[in-house]
């Protein structure tokens, strides 16, 4: 991509679709973007948790004596000294709150559980002392594999989501079909493994406390912990400018920063907990295993005559998060009849959770081989066989998309990557040192939720602006493309926008998830920004000495820092000026935005996208390199093409990383995760990554919402792990159904 | 029991009165000495978060006891930009896009600065990929990452040539 063309997505006088670079791009180079672990208010005590070395069954003993004779320990929390929560937390608080484990009782439900917090006034002093506590348990015998778990028929999937969607008559679809495929696919527990740490600097102030902590959802959180701890909303206070990577793992409260926040309450002085990286595989969520049997009918022409996915998803053996796989099944290929369904497993594991795409990542892992084994079933090309099998309308419903430009998507990454004239057969491509080369392709596909969201724009005496909205730039860039979207409202550069984000005392900027951020916040901003426009036009039009004078509202345009007449460009007048007449300091737009939900009704709304992969494979070794990887992405109007495609980018990445890197390995025996840190739980590195491109596809969406923006946060992995898969095959001729993909399976 | 420790700190001595023998230098900048631009990501040397400039070489802060560092220099972070102009890596990573989050951002900047400054690197992607692949980015910034060291890496021989002329 160049990042110097102009956009075909920029309206005129537009700022949106230029490639500016991050605004909080200094900080960020130079360490002065500040993270929750990085304050230090006065007096600040450290707070480390000792967690459970068992998976199922109690802590009978705690060495509290030992702990508290250690240097520098001020307190030892346990069950027996815990203060009391406003709040049952065995009881879930909607919308997504989950149950959580703050030392409520000695019982140990999964490993890495904690079992105390000591407070010191050291680090070393705390992690020392959590060391010394020496517990002794009465374990039972701990349940992680898929044949120990208690099965069960969820009310709901992934966030309140349906469990199961039914079309057409699936089984009289299978029974007409020339050919049914029957074919089991295998997910591994992940865990988010964001580079910041989970970790909160906690302030009382009488009943009112000031939380420093990385969240993707600050007003619902600050709702969520005020009930805790039984104060009001307004009483809660958090500070969240950056996040150090959230992937869904810091949009939900959890245990361990609920204690360090009682900690700071009961001795009355600030307390700092960060979880260690082993830590972080146990109660700050991950995203849960999954076994998934995918049933495709075909009839002679290469069609669908019926998809059946069916996923058996992990969550914990107290609360209730299943990956929602199946699901991603629904809104993709043509099929008469289709049937998605999921059933849950019981494990001793902490609660899964959102990890960016919940649901799509893994169930698109599945259904993009399956479909890539259909094809080489009907003997068609995967991309041939796909857009045999498009979904001109959703499938099921027959709703129309509110845009879809997948068609492009298809042709211009087949086109960049030269998938024309690839073999049909596996095993036919040899690079010139004798490595065995693969090609293979997925579809993307991503829905594009929308969250309610305000926002606050100010129009100010020397016409500069200043836009309000409590959300965090955790990478996406939020800080850069949402100050260009009220740019563009308020007629103005972005240069003369100031931004003010990350606290929850600003309007509330909705949640930093499900790829949806930007559109939300962004949607709120421009609406404010509208407002403030259209209240300055009220006081010019309505002004006699003016030169808009008598134009009305909608006689006049905001372009440029002025209001011009849209029947005369000759006469216009700056902001400055018409709030100097006027004698006002400042114009304030306020907005509350959500999504027109007759247009939600009326469509189907989604991102899409097609990846391209190209992998090498050592024939003696089974050693895989992914050596070319080629997206192209349709997703409604793009604000800044710099930053999404490092989210196109960093989406790819994580496809690599599913489909050949990671995976949390349990040891069954004891229910403890053995590769519990950033060595041996594989994500790539840069190395591993070879040369990526993105391609962004010009897609105009008058339905998603006034901005016309959808979502690239998370689509990135859709699409890339099958596309990984299905080259090795084509590399291969071994077609691997389990994930990650291990040179074991290739040579085995 | 106090130990005296003397280390100049990017390009300022300072004496540190250190009370506990078990202080990591990562813990010592962020924790005591108010320089928290250095990231702990896993405290055991495994993702590069830490990595600073121990007398010109880089390391995983995380993994020195300070200690052990008596007469060191440290570079870190905050000692890289001359006031308001950026050093090339810092203004190169920007115009690149390497980085999201930003969290492992001065890990990534103080390993390219130490990994041009060692003259491994050379023109050739592959291997400044490799030569950076002790700094993880779990966003995947890694394209930007490499472009940024490149171009950091050109612009810093240019000058030093047009110095040399």
């Amino acid at each position: 991509m160049s990042l110097d063309a102009p956009s075909t997505n920029a309206r005129y006088g537009s700022n949106a679709g230029q490639p500016l670079t991050r605004r909080d791009g200094v900080l960020k180079v130079t360490g002065r973007a500040t993270y929750a672990a990085d304050n230090h208010p006065d007096g600040m005590l450290y707070a480390v948790t000792a967690v459970s070395r068992i998976a199922r069954g109690r802590v009978t003993s705690l060495d509290v004596e030992a702990t508290k004779a250690h240097p520098g320990v001020v307190e030892v929390m346990t069950p027996a000294s815990r203060p009391p929560l406003a709040h049952d937390p065995d009881e879930k608080m909607p919308p997504f709150g989950f149950r959580i484990e703050v030392l409520q009782d000695s019982t140990v439900r999964y490993a890495n559980q904690p079992i105390a917090l000591v407070i010191a006034e050291t680090l070393e002093a705390a992690t020392e002392g959590a060391a010394l506590l020496n517990p002794q348990y009465d374990a039972d015998e701990p349940r992680t594999g898929i044949d120990d778990g208690l099965r069960f028929d969820p009310p709901a999937v992934g966030v309140g989501g349906p469990p199961k969607a039914a079309f057409g008559d699936v089984e009289a679809g299978l029974a007409k079909a020339a050919q049914v495929l029957e074919r089991d696919y295998v997910t591994p527990a992940q865990y988010h493994n964001a580079m910041e740490p989970h970790a909160v600097v906690a302030e009382w102030d009488g009943d009112h406390v000031m939380l420093d902590m990385p969240n993707q959802a600050l007003a619902m959180s600050c709702a969520s912990y005020a009930t805790y701890f039984g104060i009001p909303p307004e009483n809660v206070t958090i500070r969240s400018p950056f996040l150090g990577g959230g992937f869904g793992s810091k949009a939900i409260i959890n245990g361990p920063q609920i204690l360090a926040i009682l900690a700071a309450r009961a001795l009355k002085r600030p307390v700092k907990l960060v979880l260690s990286r082993a830590q972080m595989y146990g109660p700050v969520g991950h995203r849960g295993g999954t076994w998934q049997k995918l049933r495709i009918g075909l009839n002679n022409d290469g069609q669908l005559t019926a998809l059946h996915h069916k996923s058996i998803s992990a969550t914990s053996s107290f609360d209730d998060f299943l990956e929602p796989a199946a699901n991603a099944s629904t809104h993709l290929y043509a099929s008469p009849a289709l049937l998605s369904e999921h059933e849950g497993i019981r494990l001793d594991t902490g609660t899964p959770g959102p990890m960016r795409a919940p649901g799509e990542a893994s169930g698109s892992a599945a259904l993009e081989v399956a479909i890539d084994e259909a094809a080489d079933a009907c003997g068609m090309d995967p991309l041939d066989f796909r857009l045999h099998n498009y979904a001109e309308t959703e499938p099921g419903s027959g709703r129309p998309f509110s845009s879809k430009a997948l068609r492009e998507c298809y042709a211009e990454g087949a086109k960049r990557f030269g998938w024309a004239g690839r073999p049909l057969a596996s095993r036919q491509m040899r690079d010139k040192n004798g490595f065995l080369v693969g090609w293979g392709m997925g579809t993307a596909l991503f829905p594009c939720p929308h969250f309610p969201a305000e926002a606050r724009a100010t129009l100010r005496a020397d016409g500069t602006a200043l836009v309000e909205t409590a959300g965090a730039d955790m990478g996406q860039g939020a800080w850069t493309a949402l100050a260009q979207i009220a740019a563009e409202a308020l007629g103005l550069d972005p240069e003369q926008v100031e931004l003010h984000s990350g606290i929850s005392t600003l309007p509330d900027g909705g949640i930093a998830g499900g790829s949806g951020h930007t559109a939300s916040a962004g949607l709120a901003l421009n609406n404010a920004g509208k407002d403030a426009i259209a209240q300055l036009s009220e006081l010019a039009t309505n002004d006699p000495a003016s030169p808009l004078f008598g134009a009305g509202n909608i006689g006049v345009e905001a372009r440029a820092g002025r209001l011009y007449r849209r029947d005369d460009e000759t006469r216009s007048e700056s902001y400055a000026e018409i709030l100097a007449r006027a004698g006002r300091r400042e114009i304030v737009g306020t907005a509350k935005a959500s999504r027109d939900p007759a247009a939600a009704e009326a469509h189907a709304m989604f991102s899409h996208g097609a990846v391209f992969a190209e992998v090498k494979v050592d024939p003696d070794l089974g050693q895989i390199r992914v050596t070319r990887l080629v997206g192209a992405f349709a997703a409604g109007r793009i604000i800044n093409p710099r930053l999404v495609e490092s989210q196109y980018f960093g989406g790819m990445i994580w496809g690599v990383s599913f489909a050949l890197h990671e995976e949390a390995i349990i040891d069954h025996r004891t229910g403890r995760i053995m590769n519990a840190d950033l060595a041996e739980y594989h994500v790539p590195i840069n190395a591993d990554i070879p040369s990526l491109e993105a391609i962004l596809i010009p897609e105009n969406d008058p339905f998603v919402n006034a901005i016309g923006v959808k979502g690239v946060g998370e689509i990135g992995i859709t699409g890339t792990v099958g596309a990984i898969a299905n080259a090795i095959w084509h590399a291969t001729g071994v077609r691997v159904r389990k994930f990650p993909v291990r040179l074991e399976d290739i040579i085995g | 029991m106090s130990l005296s420790i003397s280390l100049t700190i990017n390009g300022q001595p300072r004496t540190i009165a250190l009370d506990d023998p078990r202080v990591t230098l990562l813990d010592l900048l962020r924790e005591r000495l108010d320089l928290t631009g250095t990231k702990k990501g896993c405290d055991r040397g495994q993702c590069g978060a830490c990595t600073v400039l121990v007398d010109g070489r880089r390391i995983n802060s995380c993994l020195s006891l300070v200690a052990s560092l008596d007469g060191a220099d440290v570079q870190t972070i905050e000692g890289l930009a001359d006031g308001d102009a950026l050093h090339p890596v810092q203004a190169a990573f920007i115009e690149a896009d390497g980085f999201q989050c930003g969290y492992c951002t001065p890990g990534q900047i103080m390993s390219a600065v130490g990994l041009i400054k060692e003259g491994h690197a050379s023109g050739d992607p592959e291997r400044v990929r490799e030569l950076m692949s002790g700094n993880i980015c779990r966003c995947g910034a890694y394209q930007g990452i490499t472009e940024a060291v490149l171009e950091a890496q050109k612009v810093m021989a240019d000058k030093k040539g047009r110095n040399a002329a």
